[in-house]
């Protein structure tokens, strides 16, 4: 596929060119909304309208049985008491914290690593981005589970080398390092995410830079950096929202229970186990609305600081 | 292309100002070269290693796996874990897992695939009011947290009696509710030139001709991406069957591990092991088939995996 580079992904809506007859607009409009049905109607049942109805639980108490009653704030200021519920907050803001930015880090030097190379980029690329495909399934959770547990192979390989942990799995203090490790793993998606925007990057640039006897860091920041900026926001942004919603590995690796200790009671986990388990919808509600609410300010804080470090060149679309 | 190499910080000779790139001798190229190998292959190993892990595992017998285990070589390779894998859970054999995963992935493939090239064709080549609007709400789905829609989403299904059904994972398939392929086929149709159509138009065609016989045959990399997604999605999915569905002859494989994990939980490791390799093989032998496709698709898409 050869359309649309990343870095000019986010065009604007209307930038199609679209040449066309005024007189065809009202056949337009009603083929317009025609082919627009499958998505309009997926929007309203399924976007839509449950977002309007989970905004009304959050306000309710509701246990899927009786009809919700009416409790006003109350989920979302009990929720600032609830010792479980702010363990799972800490928890899932330590993930993203320390997660995201070594995940992106790990994926931006791999990155202008392989750009570097000529010879075998396309089997390194491969190989590396082949965890993101399956890093969030059942699999790899047993998977990890079984690596980590007691006298699994990271506490024997470990163990050569003089340190003893013991098993990860069942240590509360060792098992967000191994959730880290679980995403720093799938470092291959946004890697290539960057490699294709590295690949964008005028090679003259940096003749130019070599030419006035700039070192590798001074090449780094005043050309790698600004040039790659809309990729980092594009990664930094997809990355931070998908990180907040791990579940699957966190069911798994904790038997859905989020132990040891509370260690992986991960937000989403928290969630669901008060929904789906104790069927208190309404405080599941407020809880999603919270998050909604946290996630849309990061989004909008990330949009408007990108005003000061990302870098859209002239020519870009 | 030498002047690329020297953005790596890492590259040894990097340090030393370098007026002309070309003049590097051959010997240094190689050195260079080689480096880089013995990094990224290094690199590769410790990637690989938590499959290669987990396929040496299933091949072991029980007791090795919980010995000296950071070993991928036994002497006692069999395929005994596999034929307990393949024996399945619950009275219900895997065979029937797969089933009834691969139901879910190819529903889910032919579900997203009509649904966003319709929705995408709309966005991208019509012009109607609330065009715009309706993009914006698209694109700012992509951001949404699912959380906000699944429970009154289960409180629906279950008022319509349709939990532990299909229904519930499949029907957002054909309402085109992953964002992320209506917004993909959306940019790979804007690419695509607008003479086209308008040449058909002045033959007369309408946008049923149009979107058929003209835009779907040039999408055809776009629903091929398309496809290989929202298959190995659905495949990998574990929220939706878990929350929709209750019966062990119902469910797709990532539920069926689950369960295997719950009812054997470490007493056959092996045979645990052994049918979380089954559950990614399809995964994996799709991967190997289209691999260009999957990192080209994400290199120019941003598709996450």
């Amino acid at each position: 596929m050869t359309q649309s580079p990343t870095l000019s992904r986010r065009s604007a809506p209307s930038a199609s060119p679209l040449p066309r007859k005024s007189r065809q607009r009202g056949a337009d409009a009603r083929a317009g909304y025609t082919f627009l049905l499958p998505w309009l109607l997926g929007f309203i049942a399924l976007t839509l309208g449950p977002m309007i109805s989970s905004l009304y639980l959050s306000f309710t108490n509701y246990n899927l049985f009786d009809p919700p009653k009416w409790i006003g704030l109350d989920n979302y200021t009990t929720m600032f008491q609830d010792e479980r519920f702010l363990q799972s907050v800490g928890v899932t803001v330590g993930y993203v914290v320390f997660g995201t930015p070594l995940k992106l880090a790990a994926a931006l030097a791999v990155a202008m690593l392989l750009n570097s190379a000529r010879k075998g980029q396309g089997f390194y690329r491969s190989a590396f981005y082949a965890p993101s495909l399956i890093g969030a399934s059942v699999s790899i959770a047993i998977v990890w589970k079984a690596m980590f547990g007691d006298s699994g192979p990271v506490d024997q390989g470990l163990s050569l080398f003089g340190i003893n942990i013991g098993g990860w799995v069942g240590n509360p203090s060792m098992t967000m390092p191994m959730f880290i490790l679980l995403t720093v793993w799938q470092f291959g998606a946004p890697m290539v995410i960057f490699l294709a925007g590295l690949k964008q990057i005028p090679a003259d640039l940096y003749e130019a830079a070599s030419m006035d006897g700039a070192g590798p860091v001074r090449k780094f920041f005043n050309i790698t950096w600004p040039m790659l900026s809309p990729v980092v926001f594009f990664n930094l942004l997809m990355e931070t929202i998908h990180a907040f919603q791990i579940f699957s590995s966190a069911y798994i690796i904790s038997n859905g229970e989020g132990g040891p200790a509370g260690s992986t009671l991960f937000y989403t986990l928290y969630l669901y186990l008060r929904g789906f388990s104790d069927f208190r919808m309404g405080y599941a509600s407020a809880m999603a609305w919270l998050l909604l609410i946290v996630v849309g300010i990061l989004t909008l804080v990330i949009f408007k600081t990108s005003k000061g470090w990302v870098h859209y060149s002239g020519d870009a679309k | 292309m030498t002047t690329t190499a020297t953005t790596t910080e890492s590259t040894p000779d990097a340090q030393v100002p370098n007026y002309n790139p070309k003049s590097e001798s051959a010997g240094a190229k190689r050195a260079k070269s080689t480096l880089f190998h013995i990094v990224a292959l290094a690199l590769t190993a410790v990637v690989l290693y938590p499959g290669l892990w987990m396929i040496a595992s299933s091949f072991k017998p029980n007791a090795e796996i919980g010995g000296t285990n950071t070993s991928l070589w036994s002497n006692n390779f069999s395929f005994d874990n596999f034929v307990t894998a393949m024996e399945g859970i619950g009275g219900v054999s895997t065979l029937t897992f797969f089933t009834n995963s691969l139901i879910l992935a190819v529903g889910a493939v032919v579900g997203t695939v009509l649904s966003a090239s319709v929705s995408a064709y709309a966005f991208a080549r019509i012009k109607f009011p609330g065009r715009s609007i309706f993009f914006g709400m698209m694109i700012a789905t992509l951001l949404l947290p699912f959380h906000v829609v699944i429970i009154p989403q289960y409180i629906v299904f279950q008022q319509l009696g349709l939990i532990d059904t299909y229904v519930p994972l499949l029907i957002g398939k054909f309402l085109a509710a992953d964002a992320f392929f209506v917004f993909l086929m959306v940019q790979f149709m804007r690419n695509l030139p607008g003479e086209l159509d308008e040449a058909a138009r002045i033959d007369g065609a309408g946008h049923v001709r149009i979107f058929t016989s003209i835009m779907l045959p040039l999408m055809k990399p776009a629903l091929i991406s398309t496809s290989i997604f929202s298959f190995i999605w659905s495949w990998n999915d574990f929220l939706g069957p878990l929350l929709y569905l209750n019966t062990p002859d119902k469910y797709p494989l990532p539920l069926a591990l689950r369960l295997f994990v719950d009812q054997t939980q470490s007493s056959d490791y092996g045979a645990m092991i052994a049918m979380s390799v089954l559950a990614l093989l399809p995964v994996l032998i799709f991967f190997l088939v289209f691999q260009r496709y999957i990192v080209e698709g994400v290199s120019t898409q941003g598709l996450k995996g």
